[in-house]
């Protein structure tokens, strides 16, 4: 009777997770389409970059994995660079690790966090009460299949498609980037003034003698522990656990 | 030394997957270093700032384009037209002024 009532449970919330996918799909198939095309820069194939899609689940960290490739970077500053900008899904994974009942087993708990993505986490975060994992499965099987089609299709018509066209393409991972950390930085104006020193110090790395020869890797993960290190004395969160959440549905989106 | 493409994609994928899960299998109660948890919470901020600038202002040949995107998407972002059509807004501009500039 639970057994039965439990799976029924299972296939609504998968299938919700299916459909609350399709807008996200869409997203991650235009970004992920530009993705590709960064992959393709850094020497990839269709399928390499499809497996790592399919392995990675993740915007900003495969690009900057890419660049790692694209720069022949040694495989600790691949493990650096990526443990330092998908920082973000351990504190989403914490908070999904709160909603989740404890009956919920380990290997399930293994496939929620296997694919926590800013928006998997935004759709699955704001679910009343506990967390049915299945709705994940929904959520992720939906849109992550495009994000690996994307990225596929983004290698493959970035041979064809002219010059101008692929740059355009290529600025959308930008601009997706902007769209994740704006809304907070108008929320939380240390945040929005974090982001512009942040941008400014960058800059700035990338002009100055010295600085300007490191990796672009490597200049990433620097100015991160510099300004994050520095934001987290100087502004520590409260404790109430609101400026957590709002950290971590940072890359939330209605889409 | 030329390195092998698949080392990186496992490197990259059992980096990315061990963050995830760790936090969901053994950490079963919430993090109470404020430090740690302040620093979490800024590094997502700092980490796209940086990808973005100045890189957006590289991505063309025109470097006037780069910078019209960079605050067209902050705008639009800030005002909070979403994922989708931020990005599609910092590619359309990108994409107008090479043709204009050409």
């Amino acid at each position: 009777m639970k057994a039965e009532s439990n799976t029924a449970q299972a296939k609504k919330w998968f299938l919700k997770g299916l459909r609350d996918g399709i807008p996200i799909a869409a997203g991650y198939f235009a970004v992920s389409f530009a993705l590709g095309i960064t992959a393709r820069n850094a020497g990839l194939t269709w399928y390499q970059a499809t497996i790592a899609s399919l392995l990675c689940n993740a915007s900003a960290g495969e690009y900057a994995g890419f660049e790692v490739i694209a720069s022949h970077g040694s495989y600790i500053t691949m493990a650096l660079i990526t443990a330092i900008i998908s920082a973000r899904y351990m504190l989403m994974s914490v908070t999904l690790s709160q909603k989740l009942s404890p009956e919920v087993n380990t290997p399930q708990r293994l496939f929620v966090g296997f694919w926590v993505t800013d928006e998997i986490f935004g759709a699955s975060s704001t679910v009343p009460g506990k967390l049915n994992p299945h709705y994940n499965y929904g959520l992720a099987i939906c849109s992550l299949s495009f994000w690996a089609l994307g990225t596929c299709l983004g290698v493959v018509l970035g041979n064809i498609l002219p010059a101008n066209i692929v740059t355009a393409l290529g600025v959308l991972l930008y601009g997706m980037f902007l769209a994740i950390i704006m809304p907070e930085g108008r929320k939380n104006k240390k945040v929005g003034v974090i982001i512009l020193i942040s941008m400014g110090v960058s800059f700035a790395f990338s002009r100055l003698p010295y600085v300007s020869s490191l990796s672009e890797g490597t200049r990433i993960i620097i100015i991160t522990l510099l300004i994050a290190g520095a934001a987290a004395f100087i502004f520590p969160v409260k404790d109430d656990g609101a400026d957590e959440s709002a950290a971590a549905a940072g890359g939330e989106d209605e889409i | 030394m030329k390195n092998n493409v698949y080392i990186y994609i496992l490197v990259m994928a059992g980096v990315s997957f061990l963050l995830r899960a760790l936090p969901l299998t053994l950490i079963r109660k919430e993090i109470k270093n404020r430090y740690f948890r302040s620093f979490l919470y800024y590094v997502p901020y700092v980490t796209l700032a940086v990808m973005t600038f100045p890189a957006i202002m590289d991505a063309s040949e025109h470097r006037i384009a780069g910078i019209a995107s960079l605050i067209a998407g902050m705008a639009a972002a800030y005002f909070g037209a979403g994922l989708f059509p931020t990005a599609i807004i910092c590619s359309v501009i990108i994409f107008v002024f090479g043709l204009v500039l050409r």
